[in-house]
């Protein structure tokens, strides 16, 4: 449905001309995201380049009761960016300074728009770290990562985006900014909203600039490949690591036939009859501690009957030793055209049994799937391969996903890891928690979103 | 998005054709997972942070267009031609999408349903498709250019066309060589020297018009090499520009015309200074010879094999021995071409001849790799574009404050010279193989 003319005036004066988008074929391509789920093409999309302008925009769209999604990169893999379609857009891309880095508070503050790995590099530069590395660093969004509590790699030891948030300003409603936590380390006086905010997926309000914190790099890491003949006993090991006291910076997994589509694709010499690997590596302020962890993770994997062990002894061979891992998802998408990447979580121990019932789930709905994911905190990625256009397989797809999400809940895991709710699991929510949660949880959502405007079919139906 | 939705409006015949046309290119389309990697290095994207200027926004318009989602050929046309065919995209998408093979086949069936513009049939179809009218022509304006181009920075060398930029925009390029290249040899047929190795030479329309000291750094490198040199007569362009602005008719003569200058002479290698059209011979002229010859394909294939540019030529073919590096007074900097690096994967040998020049200190500016926002007929359509994407590889070399920025492709040269030039740049931009030849 077209927007009346003069409301889209209205936005023109706020952010100027070029930053209002109309033209069909510039809406179409904000009508989808990483996704696999049908397109929904908005009405506009406006593009604010100031906070101000956010500010005016928002109030403006919601005056008006138009839906509003805010959209960063748009790669988030559960359509919570898909639009309305008689609603807007509001991008923040163009919201992309970081505003301040301090060295000596060690907190950086920043727009919603930076782009995560642009800004690691930065702060980098200052000899400083920003842990959480989602694979979609290079392009995703700061506001994006916030709004998904976006993990990665590093989540075991360093935690996820949340534990990196010291503070925000929020755009309400009313197109109002509201600040919540601080610059100190400590903080009391409010009510923790960034702690809300976190993984509130575009429903509650538009992130206008977040207080970031930073902490030193770790001054050394060693990281290993270990092969196992049984899921079990990799499984066993991962709990053994926990056990011994150590918490590897990365502890990932690949399974078997993930294993064998890398292979397929780059052929570069994996153990393609191991039932599952483990990609491990420690990290700390010394070299020599370094070491000894590193000793004691081979310790425990040998005990736990892995097969064979490498450790590297430089940099090249590190690389080589996270091959398997960067190779994962680029080896899947590319056996078939489209690449359904699931995202259950189960506590550590039940990673077998996940495994085992992801494989059996396969078989039965005779589809092709390869798992990969984070080990040591039990987010793992069962990957799905089909063809969408191919609507019989692609409904097998989606029966088999259903049953995944079952399994996770009676393992008493959790629908989503990082990836989010957004709508293609919103009609889940309720089974993993119950009505009353439900609706608790609509309640706080009317408290700031009175006519339901901010990303309406995102996180519950 | 297991289901799409048409858009109601009736559609014309030549508009389901176009459609149709397009869904053969589904199965390449239908492998981009909109994961959205390659928003992260598209310059077009980068400068506008458009979503359609993007890779991941064109394609799946594209894919619109061919469901009948959008029925506007226009409007996506225009989006696909905001791109430099840099293969920026390409090299990191984990899909491992064929974007190029996409974008030159969806150009060409986007383009037979609108049409070619007058300008640029008169470009692909007049000029380029015939050298020697080109050639003639250039030499006359060469002559003439005095009378319409104002010196803008006589150290660049760079010059003003007032007159002109109704077509070229405010473009600072370096002034019409007054005499071409290929005026000075029109054409070279010598045997293997001393290397053993006899080579055709392929200098490009550009280092050849434009930069005809790059050719000549080219052939005195051979040269001192012990290295023969065939270059025919009447040697077309690579094709690159019709291929990009959708002219397949033209492009096809270029390339029959070279194929049969190049099919019978009988050498090792096909060098060339221009990373461009090396990577149009290796990677365009293979996957575009569907209605060849037998023969004709035979000749694509061992030109494929034997194609390469002069910086690989002369550290992997020759392996000639370069001093170590010694730290001298002139700070110099290196800039990637997007085809040597991303589709050709060369990027340490320029690297090692440049540490290796005596009196020359090298320096890495920060995102080297980046587009410098020249591309074809890109530069020419869209030179506002084309100049805010060049601004930020100009602000990356000038950070490292350099003497000279160096690159292995003249395209890019052009590109970076008119970006110095805007800004009164004290920097010289200059060919690897002439500070070389220079150092020979
Ligand atoms: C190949 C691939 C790998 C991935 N790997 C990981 C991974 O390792 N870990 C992980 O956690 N995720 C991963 N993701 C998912 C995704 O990249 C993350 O969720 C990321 O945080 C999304 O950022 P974005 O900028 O693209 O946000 P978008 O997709 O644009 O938006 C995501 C959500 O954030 C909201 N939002 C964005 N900006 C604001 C704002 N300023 N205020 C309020 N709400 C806002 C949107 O409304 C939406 O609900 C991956 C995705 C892909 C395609
Ligand atoms: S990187 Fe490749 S798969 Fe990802 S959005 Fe771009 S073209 Fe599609
Ligand atoms: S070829 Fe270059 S300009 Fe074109 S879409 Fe890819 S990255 Fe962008």
């Amino acid at each position: 449905m077209p927007i009346n003319p003069s409301l889209v005036k209205e936005f023109e004066s706020i952010t100027g001309k070029e930053q209002v988008l109309t033209e069909q074929a510039d809406l179409q391509s904000y009508s989808y995201d990483a996704a696999v789920l049908t397109p929904v093409v908005p009405a506009l999309v406006v593009a604010p380049t100031t906070q101000e302008q956010l500010c005016k925009t928002v109030k403006t769209a919601y005056d008006n009761g138009l839906p509003i999604t805010v959209r960063g990169s748009g790669t988030n893999l559960s359509g919570s960016t898909i639009p309305q379609g008689d609603g807007m857009v509001i991008l923040t891309n163009r919201l992309n300074k970081i505003l301040e880095i301090n060295e000596e508070d060690l907190y950086a503050v920043v727009e919603p728009g930076v782009v995560t790995a642009q800004f690691a590099a930065a702060v980098a530069a200052k000899g400083l770290f920003y842990p959480p590395d989602p694979g979609s660093q290079s392009v995703s969004t700061l506001g994006g990562n916030v709004a998904h509590n976006a993990g990665g790699l590093r989540g075991l030891k360093y935690g996820v985006t949340k534990d990196y948030i010291m503070g925000m300003e929020v755009v309400d409603y009313r197109g109002e900014l509201i600040k919540t936590g601080s610059r100190t380390v400590k903080y009391v006086t409010g009510y923790n909203m960034a702690a809300l905010m976190a993984a509130s997926e575009g429903t509650l309000g538009v992130f206008s600039n977040m207080t970031i914190k930073l902490v030193p790099p770790p001054k050394a890491s060693k990281a290993m490949l270990a092969e196992f003949d049984d899921v079990n006993k990799a499984s066993e090991a991962v709990a053994g690591i926990i056990a011994g006291h150590i918490v590897p910076c990365t502890l990932e997994f690949l399974d078997q036939n993930c294993i064998r589509y890398v292979e397929a694709d780059t052929r570069a010499g994996l153990p393609v009859d191991a039932a599952a690997i483990l990609l491990i590596e420690v990290d700390g302020g010394h070299a020599l501690l370094v070491e000894e962890d590193a000793d004691k993770v081979m310790d425990v994997c040998r005990k736990c009957g892995s097969t064979n062990i490498r450790i590297a002894r430089n940099a090249e061979e590190k690389l080589k030793i996270w091959e398997a891992r960067r190779g994962a998802l680029p080896a899947l998408a590319r056996a078939r055209p489209t690449t359904v990447l699931e995202d259950a979580t189960v506590p550590r121990s039940q990673i077998p049994a996940m495994i085992a019932a992801v494989n059996a789930t396969a078989k039965k709905y005779s589809l092709e799937v390869g798992t990969f994911g984070h080990a040591g905190d039990g987010n793992l990625h069962p990957t799905f391969l089909c063809d969408r256009r191919n609507k019989e397989e692609f409904t097998r797809v989606e029966a088999a996903v259903d049953e995944i999400f079952d399994v996770a809940l009676k393992l008493k895991g959790t629908l989503s890891g990082e990836h989010g709710i957004g709508k293609a699991k919103a009609k889940w929510m309720e089974k993993e928690t119950n009505r009353a949660t439900m609706e608790f949880n609509k309640n706080l959502r009317l408290a700031l979103d009175p006519k339901l405007l901010f990303n309406a079919g995102n996180k519950f139906v | 998005m297991s289901e799409s939705t048409p858009t109601s409006q009736p559609v014309s015949t030549a508009l389901r054709n176009l459609a149709d046309n397009l869904l053969k290119l589904d199965d390449l389309l239908i492998s981009c997972m909109r994961c959205g990697f390659c928003l992260a290095v598209c310059p077009v994207y980068g400068a506008t942070m458009k979503e359609a200027d993007a890779t991941r926004g064109k394609i799946a318009l594209l894919e619109f267009l061919s469901r009948h989602m959008i029925n506007d050929p226009e409007a996506v046309n225009d989006r696909l031609t905001r791109c430099l065919l840099c293969g920026s995209c390409q090299a990191v998408c984990p899909s491992g999408v064929k974007i190029m093979d996409i974008f030159l086949h969806a150009r060409s069936i986007v383009r037979e349903y609108l049409g070619l513009s007058a300008t640029e049939k008169l470009i692909f179809r007049s000029l380029l498709g015939r050298p020697k009218l080109f050639n003639a022509l250039l030499g006359m304006s060469a002559k003439f250019q005095g009378l319409f181009l104002r010196e803008v920075d006589p150290a660049l060398g760079t010059h003003k066309a007032p007159m002109l930029s109704s077509f070229i925009g405010d473009r600072h390029f370096p002034r019409l060589a007054g005499r071409s290249f290929h005026s000075r040899v029109a054409s070279l047929d010598e045997a293997a020297g001393s290397s053993g190795l006899r080579v055709a030479f392929f200098p490009g329309c550009v280092s050849d018009k434009l930069f005809p000291e790059v050719a000549e750094a080219t052939l005195k490198v051979l040269r001192k090499h012990g290295v023969g040199a065939f270059l025919p007569d009447g040697l077309a362009c690579c094709g690159i520009p019709a291929l990009s602005g959708g002219d397949m008719t033209a492009y096809h003569t270029m390339v029959a015309e070279n194929l049969a200058l190049l099919g019978d002479a009988g050498f090792d290698r096909l060098v060339t200074p221009c990373g461009t059209c090396a990577a149009t011979i290796k990677e365009f002229w293979p996957k575009l010879a569907d209605g060849y010859t037998e023969k004709d394909k035979a000749v694509i294939r061992d030109l494929q094999a034997k194609t390469i540019d002069i910086t690989a030529f002369l550290c992997d073919v020759l392996k000639v021995e370069l001093p170590a590096a010694s730290a001298g007074k002139t700070r110099v900097t290196y800039h990637d071409s997007c085809h040597l690096r991303k589709s050709l994967g060369v990027f340490e040998q320029p690297r090692s001849i440049l540490k290796s020049l005596p009196g020359h200190e090298y320096v890495e500016m920060a995102e080297a790799e980046r587009c410098c926002g020249s591309g074809g007929s890109f530069t020419l359509k869209h030179y506002d574009l084309s100049k805010q994407i060049g601004k930020r590889k100009r602000d990356n070399v000038v950070a490292v404050d350099p003497d000279i920025v160096a690159a292995a492709c003249p395209a890019c040269m052009m590109q970076l010279m008119d970006m110095h030039s805007q800004h009164g740049d004290r920097v010289k931009v200059r060919h690897v193989v002439e500070m070389y030849a220079d150092a020979l």
